[in-house]
């Protein structure tokens, strides 16, 4: 098993949520702005690798039949976790966020992720893929919102970028330029060289 | 049989060490997050209310206990000297509880300000309380030795016209709110006496 192959393919081979269009309710709705997508993409990156983590050491121990289940308690308690400490620590982060923390138990990447990879592998590959999947899910999150921020509001990071004269196209930043701006990501990363077996 | 129970075992445990983890996770956080919303949520009613004070009177914040309930008591240094506490309460609102912050001045047993956290009252009519300064400033000054009521019921506060109910509620608010403090003066001066 090739480690480094297992990192680097969430970073652009299978880079979600574009290669594999799951996942798309956090990532249409909090990407109005870079900070809210960074946020989510770090918290999604941290139950990922855990949630991998204990999936692949229980893979043994874990009965085919309720595997779901067992998936969703380890994702949900991490999910918790995540909630708990951005709400202690990133309270303004925690409250832009709001419903879509709790959300992530049903992002499904996680659970794609666990059932597709982390039950089938050892512990190491799946640290591998459960980081490398959140850093490039961070990525494409980071990248939708920056061209979402930088149209619709002038500003990248809050900060304005745009000069004072900017108009804002404030449809970047409603639910249908969302997706417009996915569909725009997706018809480029496509032309770049299409996912081999999809 | 057998993996029935292997199930149920595996599913029990998995969901048993969960619940232990966010416990304590739980534990480890909940004080954090109690000054993180009272910073956020109140903090800004609060600061207002208590404008020009010297020292964090979130940070410096202590409980302490009225009958069943515990309440927060916010202390707030002027002029290098302890002055002011402010301290959550309640009234009944039009639409539900009212959560009300009063600051009462130590010396003199004077309201000096007024603030609404929470409510569910009607927007455009029961909100113009929350907004409204003449209503909020001839509340300071009462005595929270005597009843505060509106001037409908003999008292010395300004409704806000329309919205009596929620005016009274608020009232209502501080009166308890005068007594909490009354029945606490001792015990606050006491916690209180280190703060700077």
């Amino acid at each position: 098993m090739d480690i480094a192959k297992e990192f680097t393919k969430g970073l652009w081979a299978e880079i979600p949520p574009f290669r594999f269009v799951l996942g798309l309710c956090p990532t249409l709705a909090v990407t109005k702005t870079v900070e809210t997508g960074i946020g989510m993409g770090l918290m999604l990156t941290f139950v990922l690798v855990f949630s991998n983590i204990l999936v692949s050491s229980l893979r043994k121990v874990i009965p085919p039949r309720v595997r779901i289940a067992c998936f969703i308690v380890v994702i949900a308690t991490f999910v918790v976790i995540v909630e708990l400490v951005s709400q202690a620590y990133t309270y303004g982060l925690y409250q832009k966020l709001g419903i879509f923390i709790p959300l992530i138990v049903v992002n499904c990447i996680v659970l794609g992720r666990a059932e597709a990879f982390a039950s089938k592998n050892g512990v190491v590959a799946s640290i591998a893929d459960g980081l490398g999947m959140g850093i490039g899910f961070t990525i494409s999150l980071t990248v939708l919102a920056a061209i979402r921020e930088v149209f619709g509001a002038g500003t990248f990071y809050g900060i304005n970028v745009m000069g004072p004269s900017f108009e804002p196209f404030t449809f970047m930043v409603s639910a249908p330029g969302a997706f417009v701006c996915l569909g725009i990501i997706l018809c480029i990363m496509n032309m770049f060289g299409k996912a081999k077996d999809m | 049989m057998r993996d029935i129970i292997k199930m149920i075992v595996v599913l029990g445990l998995i969901a048993g060490v969960a619940g232990a983890l966010l416990a304590g996770v739980r534990m480890g956080t909940m004080e954090k997050i109690e000054y993180q919303e009272l910073k956020y949520v109140k903090g800004p009613v609060i600061m207002k209310i208590l404008k020009g004070c010297t020292n964090n009177p979130i940070k410096d914040r202590f409980k302490l206990k009225y009958g069943e309930e515990e309440i927060n008591f916010f202390p707030a240094v002027f002029d290098g000297k302890l002055d002011v506490v402010a301290f959550e309460t309640t009234g009944g609102g039009f639409g539900g509880d009212i959560g009300i912050v009063m600051a009462v001045n130590l010396e003199k047993d004077t309201l000096t300000g007024i603030g609404i956290t929470t409510h569910k009252e009607t927007p455009g009519v029961g909100t113009l309380v929350k907004d409204s300064e003449s209503f909020k400033n001839s509340v300071k000054g009462l005595s929270v030795n005597q009843p505060i009521k509106v001037k409908n019921d003999g008292g010395k506060v300004d409704a806000v016209t329309g919205a009596t109910v929620t005016s009274r509620g608020v009232c209502e608010g501080a009166t308890r709110g005068s007594e909490i403090y009354r029945k606490l003066k001792n015990d606050i001066l006491a916690k209180a006496k280190d703060i700077k």
